[in-house]
């Protein structure tokens, strides 16, 4: 019986010879990360256990990216715990602001996140290096404490399901699209517990950045990891981002003969962009269904899709035309590597002249912590993750998620647009 | 070990967002988070309840952000434990880490009304609604996690297992 590509990367970081679903393991771990608000708890689990030292301060990185730049005295003594530990400890992958970006579009820009690897990290979205064919998963802090000391974490192993998409998508269409329609296809617990491979010539063809949007939001759907093959994409991507890092990797593939609990099969051409309504990113519909619905804010940004080729396609919407007047839009390159190519390419200068503000990379707005936080009745679209009630601020206002064009093509028009609306 | 209380019940999909949402992650404090639980879908919750009254959730228990803040807040605020159709994987993790006694139950779930007396039995995950009169069967705990948490939680079991 052949083995899916989680199955191998769980196995290769064990002793065993054969590996099953179901199978607890403990498993060595490569990569772990913590930010400034799950970090400081284990930070004092740690302290607590007595332990001395960390096991490798090399596998180690601390990304203080939640309410940074503090936003008030209580996160900045959140973030004094971060910075002291790793000076402490001399964890070596730690960012302060000015080198800081958004942990899960830093770590695969830095060559952290190699192929093959096995990576944990405290924050649910450390899913999204499965898009360079890494096993990566969210875990809580006390979990993470537990690998600052044993380099070692327990885990079941998954069940996998395969997404095979065919076919050529439509302009303004990316893997937000193809992710938030999956969701609405299996709902936010259909892939509880379980590995999501995505496959298919559609895949194939997607470039980086789209199967990091991807593979970001396989926990939106309850799934353990979201994972795509390696391939020539893949390894183009990595040659590129290791020569600072150094790091090596191995690639792993799925046994044609792989057992998976559930294979689903979406003839992706005639997709159009996505918007997932309130409360759930579940609740997806072709943005052409989503009428007359105004908005007060427009976030572009987020470790779904501040990437580079995010902050393309909002510029080429939003080039030459005004955001609304009755509406904010701000946008958050994910890193500052990003920020430095989106300045040489002159997209920073057509947001802030289209009437956008441009911000520092954070987490900030995405999770409801800060810059641009909503008022009662009021109403986001978000190239973020999450929907949810009260996720952006207020119990009573409201985010819909969607791809960048679309967040674009909605601060011009003041509602939920497609970009074509504009263009 | 017997827990036993009033229930509140909750729907399917509560998300950590809505058991402590993210202003209060300011604090790592289990009082200050438990004087906030719930407060992004129930306000006031931690002022409503009595220590030792149990949580009644429907699927996916727990989704959303991996924080831990979530199960400090509900075990911060005097919840017993938390009965549910499912939970979602991280919470599930952390409440075991954290030491808050979760039980996994559809039957339960779906039976228990909100305002139900309940005694769940911790080592054998038989849940009894002493207003109904009824009982209901949790699943059983993996062996390596029921060590776990006899060890007292994750982090006693990784300084006992270090030596």
């Amino acid at each position: 019986m052949g083995y899916t590509i989680t199955e191998k990367i769980l196995m290769a970081h064990t002793d065993r010879k054969s590996i099953s679903p179901g199978d607890l393991v403990d498993c060595k771990v490569d990569l772990c990360l913590g930010n400034d608000i799950t970090a400081p708890i284990a930070i004092s689990e740690f302290e607590k256990a007595g332990a001395g030292k960390v096991f490798d301060n090399k596998k180690i990185a601390l990304v203080p990216d939640h309410f940074s730049p503090a936003k008030d005295i209580k996160s900045a003594e959140q973030l004094k715990v971060l910075r002291e530990f790793a000076k402490k400890h001399s964890i070596k992958y730690y960012y302060e602001i000015g080198c800081m970006g958004i942990e899960h579009a830093l770590l695969p820009e830095e060559g952290l996140t190699v192929p093959g690897d096995l990576i944990i990290g405290a924050d649910s979205h450390t899913c999204t290096y499965g898009a360079v064919g890494a096993f990566s998963t969210g875990v809580g802090s006390t979990d993470l404490a537990a690998v600052f000391i044993r380099g070692r974490i327990w885990f079941k192993v998954p069940e996998s399901i395969k997404f095979i998409y065919t076919g050529k998508l439509n302009k303004w269409v990316g893997g937000k699209d193809l992710i938030l329609y999956t969701i609405g296809d299996i709902g936010v617990d259909g892939a509880l517990y379980k590995a999501m491979e995505f496959t298919g010539d559609a895949i194939e063809r997607l470039p980086m950045d789209d199967r990091f949007a991807m593979c970001n939001m396989a926990i939106e759907a309850g799934g353990k990891n979201g994972i795509i093959g390696a391939d020539d994409t893949t390894l183009k991507y990595v040659k590129e981002t290791t020569k600072k890092s150094k790091k090596k990797w191995k690639i792993y593939k799925s046994d044609k003969d792989a057992q998976y609990c559930e294979v689903k099969e979406y003839d992706v051409s005639k997709l159009e962009p996505m918007v997932s309504l309130p409360p759930l990113p579940s609740n997806a519909k072709p943005v052409s269904q989503v009428k007359n619905v105004k908005i007060d804010q427009s976030v572009i940004g987020s470790c779904t899709n501040g990437r580079i080729s995010d902050l393309r396609m909002a510029a080429k919407v939003l080039k030459g035309k005004k955001v609304h007047k009755d509406v904010r839009c701000i946008i958050f390159p994910a890193t500052q590597a990003v920020y430095l190519q989106a300045m040489d390419e002159g997209l920073l200068e057509i947001f802030v002249r289209s009437g956008c503000a441009v911000s520092t990379p954070t987490c900030g707005p995405c999770l409801g912590g800060h810059m641009g936080i909503l008022a009662a009745g009021e109403r986001s679209i978000a190239t973020t993750n999450r929907n949810f009630t009260g996720r952006m601020g207020h119990l009573k206002s409201e985010v819909y998620l969607s791809n960048p064009a679309v967040a674009a093509a909605s601060a011009i028009k003041g509602k939920i647009a497609h970009p074509e609306e504009v263009i | 070990m017997i827990l036993k209380g009033k229930t509140w019940k909750f729907g399917n999909d509560i998300n950590t967002d809505e058991i402590i949402p993210a202003k209060y992650l300011v604090s790592v404090d289990p009082k200050v988070l438990g004087e906030n639980c719930m407060d992004g879908i129930t306000p006031g919750f931690s002022k409503k309840i009595a220590f030792g009254n149990i949580i009644v959730g429907g699927k996916n228990f727990g989704c959303g952000s991996s924080r831990e803040h979530a199960p400090l807040a509900i075990k911060g605020c005097g919840i017993s434990c938390v009965i549910a159709d499912s939970f979602a994987r991280i919470f599930y993790r952390n409440s075991i880490n954290i030491g808050l006694p979760i039980f996994e139950c559809p039957e339960a779930a779906k039976s228990i009304e909100e305002g139900d007396e309940v005694e769940v039995d911790a080592s054998t995950g038989l849940i009894r609604n002493l207003t109904k009169n009824k009982k209901y069967q949790a699943k059983p705990m993996p062996a390596f996690m029921q060590e776990l948490i006899g060890a007292g939680g994750l982090m006693k079991w990784v300084v006992k297992k270090n030596g």
